[in-house]
């Protein structure tokens, strides 16, 4: 049986994981790839590093984090932030990515996500959604980093980017991304229900059970976490018992 | 031992090739990693590799593109007898044909077909799989082996989980090519296989330690 995904995401700036990250026995905290590694050994599902390098000349610091990555583990990785161009997809997928998450630029001109999903198959492109509850049920999508509002309803612009070719949606809720309340809920179920693609759930999450929730209740087919992993609170191995203990099937490593 | 990897411009082929190497450095075989091209390359390789990720007819119009490359494949797999590694769509190529998109002619190698993943169109979270039935069937599934287990499954259990990214499947017509399979819906082909040659659906390059253990065997494999 396919088993739920648990997926560590690190968020990367100018080659370096920023946000705390506080592993006791990490020679260098800061250092990507020696986070990337860590989560591997605990059985980590998939990785996925999100580059937020604001400046444009340190953007080339990402595929060095990859081919670092993609030498030394060997599980899936997924990269996202600032992939504009087919261009940007090739390099990531040449430096080892094997998943590329596209979301501002899928707003801006929905056609690159056909575009990209012709180039490199559906497999690899994943549409990431911004979304902030507007009105009870109602979810408008937000753009580069949950800065910018747009006109689109998070619903309806799952199914339309599933139909371009989008192979995977990670979808993250600005209401709670942050706040350590757990997921919403209704947001992930209301797009997983809407799409024949998976759904990782992301934002909120503060508590083993709040990773149970995303599966059981909102329909998720794998779950994105960061801090509660980066703080040492909880091993990828914690969250894999608390799911299994909730009696989701989870691949168990060690 | 010389391992070609056939590079016809089918997505990244880093991580496969750092894999080959890892799996070979941590078992004590001598093995030199080539990303090959041209027909003339395979002369010398002790196992070959086929990768592939996209769509069927894309790889095959890819591996048609380089020249004589599936003559080449034909020769040394078929003729000589080279062991020889599918994976993802590079198993599905072994096909006699691939119905993704139009027909495609496979390989021919396998006698069967490469067909859509339909999951009944009504699954829900209720049948078990977190989630629900969705396509791509993507993440890890664990495999029942086919018994007696295969030479490239030493040292793995049954029941062991690999990693799938995948939106087609194989159908063998003859079941014995069928050397593992998961559940996904319906009984998907996992390992299929005959004589010198495998293919996995899934990716032993992205299955952490099972799949260097499985890279690991086929390169000790003597069919």
């Amino acid at each position: 049986m396919l088993k739920a995904r648990i997926i560590p995401c690190l968020d990367v700036a100018g080659g370096r994981v920023v946000k705390g990250v506080k592993f006791v026995d990490l020679k260098d905290a800061g250092d990507p790839v020696e986070q990337a590694k860590v989560y591997d050994r605990q059985g980590a599902d998939e990785l996925c590093f999100l580059d937020i390098t604001a400046s444009h000349e340190n953007r080339d610091t990402i595929y060095d984090v990859v081919r670092g990555t993609a030498e030394q583990c060997f599980m899936p990785l997924t990269v996202g932030g600032g992939v504009r161009t087919v261009e940007d997809i090739r390099k990531l997928l040449r430096a080892g990515a094997d998943k590329v998450s596209i979301n501002t630029a899928a707003v801006e001109r929905p056609d690159f996500v056909r575009e990209a999903a012709e180039k490199f198959g559906t497999q690899c492109i994943v549409l990431a959604i911004d979304a902030k509850a507007t009105a009870p049920g109602r979810y408008a999508v937000f753009t580069h980093g949950g800065r910018r509002a747009t006109e689109l309803e998070a619903v309806a612009w799952a199914q339309r980017m599933v139909d371009l070719g989008a192979g995977e949606i990670l979808l993250t809720s600005m209401d709670r991304d942050g706040t350590r309340a757990g997921y919403d809920v209704g947001l992930v179920r209301a797009i997983a229900d809407a799409v024949s693609v998976p759904v990782i759930a992301s934002g909120g999450v503060g508590t083993l059970a709040h990773l149970v929730e995303g599966v059981r209740d909102g329909h998720a087919s794998a779950v994105l976490a960061a801090s509660i992993f980066h703080y040492g609170e909880y091993s990828v191995a914690d969250a894999k018992a608390a799911l299994h203990a909730a009696g989701i099937p989870v691949r168990l490593t060690i | 031992m010389n391992v070609a990897i056939i590079d016809y411009g089918s997505g990244n082929l880093r991580s496969a090739a750092k894999a080959f190497e890892r799996a070979a450095r941590e078992s004590g075989i001598e093995a030199t990693i080539d990303l090959c091209t041209t027909p003339d390359d395979l002369a010398n390789a002790d196992r070959i590799v086929l990768p592939g990720v996209g769509a069927f007819g894309d790889c095959r119009r890819g591996l048609e593109r380089l020249p004589g490359m599936v003559d080449a494949l034909n020769r040394t797999v078929i003729e000589r007898g080279r062991p020889f590694l599918g994976i993802c769509v590079g198993m599905q190529l072994m096909a006699s044909v691939g119905r993704e998109h139009g027909d495609h002619p496979g390989l021919d190698w396998i006698p069967g077909e490469v067909v859509a993943i339909e999951p009944a169109a009504d699954a829900a979270p209720e049948d078990g799989v977190p989630g629900g039935l969705r396509v791509p069937h993507m993440g890890w599934n664990d495999l029942a082996f086919r018994l007696p287990a295969h030479p490239v499954l030493t040292g793995i259990a049954s029941g062991s989980h690999v990693y799938f990214v995948h939106s087609y499947r194989m159908k063998c017509r003859e079941a014995r090519h069928v050397l593992a399979s998961i559940e996904y819906g319906c009984r998907v082909s996992a390992m299929i296989g005959r004589d010198n040659m495998v293919g996995t659906q899934f990716h032993p390059e992205k299955s952490q330690a099972t799949g260097l253990q499985l890279i690991a065997n086929f390169l000790r494999w003597r069919p």
